[in-house]
């Protein structure tokens, strides 16, 4: 892994620290996944070198759907480390609060239409939160951090992965949760079609209730 | 209102096996907390016979605990009792022992969310001000902060509890239910035993997780019998406990506090306790447990968070003291957290 210079945190997140770095005269990302010292040694290894192949073979697929995520230029699966294309842009979730109704809806119905193309063909990205989602400078948005992600087609997977994103809204954006995730919806419906996001949100609807304590759930008894 | 030294709140805290009565001043100052556990003869709680126990026990604990704190029932100023969520016979038994009160007494009532109770005592206990608590027990397991007037649930379960995975897969392999040790703390001291660590499905979603793959799985192996007890027990700790440590890792990475905060039963288990600690001071967050006495479920939890709600204006008129099985942390406004 030569050929790193100035390289320079810029965020230590909770599964792996992102530096920012001139890599053979490029800017790049260094994502790195640490050992965790509390979970067991063996466990530990099994779910980084996992999750380090993974992510790059599924940010691979999903800009095979059309969906924009950094370009990968290495992988140690080794080291835990990922050298990808640095993306000039904000997350999603530092925008959502400072703008209008209607540009909100508008990036929702936007990002809704990506999760629509993943699913689509099978990619479930694992962990749809807005800081997941990055605006470049050109109003083009990445998804970033496929780590916790996988291939399946299967209803199930697609409902849990919408779900998720319901759910970063909820706990992160709750003042406009409920619109935004309809804004999600409307283009998410667009692209796959609205038979088969109907099915998606039943399901969505099925896992809530599965989850505990949830008072919809007495209406079925 | 009488001054602060002199109020005393009395919590009735009877959602699952635990029936208990906790009295606790309007300052925050534990007087008394006594309890009584139902022990099942086999399985698991059966909520009927829970109940039944708890209206047998409840003169007896509510004795013990005005004993304890040297008050005579006029002085209390305010009752409490847990209104969910948990087991409805259960529930309805506590809250007929805490509505015959109020009534006698001439009290005014507050019904208290059993979840944030679990949270409050921990604050109350620990010094935490404004954590990222990960809630563990039989019944709950929830990565939850606060913000903007409630807390917020970061994760949570996608299906059973920790402390149900943990104690159906004890049971499963003939440990006894023993008074005053909980199946959990049985288990524990197997898993010290261990050596070998056996490979289990290891499930997160997002800040979610799932345990019910990870328990049939373990269930399995054990089934089979070609595994030593002590490594599986171990094992399905390691598995389970990395699983609630990286959620929470997550929630307290997003939402940058600076505290991490352990409660409910599952926090009496040391090994969860250090996989925490390890991540509160990767990220240079301070660590605080709830102790022992009053992990489990308990009255002053109950009392301690009547006395947060009734202080800001809370009170549960009679004919809303009905239980509520299913009660969400995040449905609870909180007026008294800034």
């Amino acid at each position: 892994m030569g050929g790193i210079a100035s390289s320079v945190l810029i965020k230590k997140g909770a599964e792996a620290c992102l530096y920012l770095a001139n890599w053979h005269g490029k800017k790049v990302i260094i994502k790195t996944r640490y050992p965790k010292k509390y979970r067991p040694t063996e466990l530990d290894i099994k779910i980084r070198s996992y999750r380090t192949t993974h992510e790059p073979l599924l940010m691979h697929e999903a800009k095979k759907t059309g969906v924009p995520t950094p370009t990968i230029f290495l992988v140690d699966p080794k080291n835990a480390t990922i050298i990808m294309e640095y993306i000039e842009g904000t997350q999603v979730k530092q925008l959502l609060g400072n703008m209008s109704k209607k540009e909100r809806n508008e990036l929702c119905v936007k990002i809704g239409a990506l999760i629509g193309k993943l699913h689509k063909h099978g990619v479930i990205h694992g962990d749809l939160t807005t800081s997941n989602m990055l605006l470049n400078t050109e109003g083009k948005i990445f998804l970033v951090d496929f780590g916790l992600g996988e291939k399946s087609a299967e209803l199930e997977a697609r409902g849990v992965d919408l779900h998720l994103m319901k759910r970063a809204l909820q706990s992160t954006h709750y003042q406009f949760a409920q619109e935004c995730f309809e804004a999600v919806f409307r283009g998410y419906s667009a692209v796959l079609g609205s038979e088969e996001a109907r099915e998606v949100l039943e399901k969505i609807l099925e896992i809530e209730r599965r989850g505990r304590y949830v008072s919809e759930r007495r209406e079925e008894q | 209102m009488r001054g602060s030294d002199e109020a005393y709140c009395l919590g009735i805290e009877s959602t699952a096996d635990d029936f208990s009565v906790g009295i606790v001043t309007f300052n925050g100052k534990i007087l008394a907390n006594a309890s009584s556990n139902y022990v099942p003869e086999e399985g698991g709680i059966h909520p009927r016979e829970a109940a039944r126990h708890h209206a047998e026990v409840a003169d007896a604990v509510l004795q013990e605990a005005l004993v304890k704190a040297a008050i005579k029932p006029y002085e209390l100023t305010l009752i409490a009792f847990s209104q969910g969520p948990g087991l409805g016979p259960c529930l309805r038994t506590g809250a007929t022992v805490a509505r015959a009160l109020a009534a006698y007494l001439n009290r005014p009532l507050v019904g208290v969310n059993h979840s944030i109770a679990h949270i409050e005592i921990g604050k109350l206990t620990t010094g935490a001000m404004d954590p990222v608590t990960l809630y563990v027990s039989g019944g709950n397991t929830i990565v939850s902060a606060f913000d903007s007037g409630r807390y917020r649930i970061f994760g949570e379960t996608l299906d059973i509890a920790l402390g149900n995975c943990l104690d159906v897969f004890a049971r499963e392999a003939g440990v006894k239910h023993k008074p005053g040790m909980p199946l959990g703390a049985a288990l524990e001291e197997l898993a010290a035993n261990g050596e070998k660590l056996i490979s289990l499905p290891y499930v997160v979603k997002g800040m979610d997780l799932s345990l019910s793959g990870l328990l049939t799985a373990a269930i399995t192996m054990l089934r089979k019998g070609k595994c030593r007890l002590e490594d599986l027990c171990y094992s399905l700790q390691e598995h389970a406990f990395s699983m609630v440590t990286e959620v929470t890792e997550r929630a307290l990475a997003h939402t940058e506090k600076t505290e991490v905060l352990l409660t409910g039963g599952v926090a009496a288990n040391k090994r969860l306790q250090s996989m925490l600690r390890g991540i509160a001071e990767e990220h240079g967050a301070s660590f605080h447990v709830v102790p022992r006495q009053f992990a489990t479920d308990n009255g002053a939890m109950i009392a301690w968070t009547g006395v947060l709600s009734y202080t800001h204006g809370i009170v549960t008129p009679l004919a809303e003291s009905f239980v509520k099985l299913r009660w969400r942390i995040d449905k609870v406004d909180i007026p008294w957290v800034e």
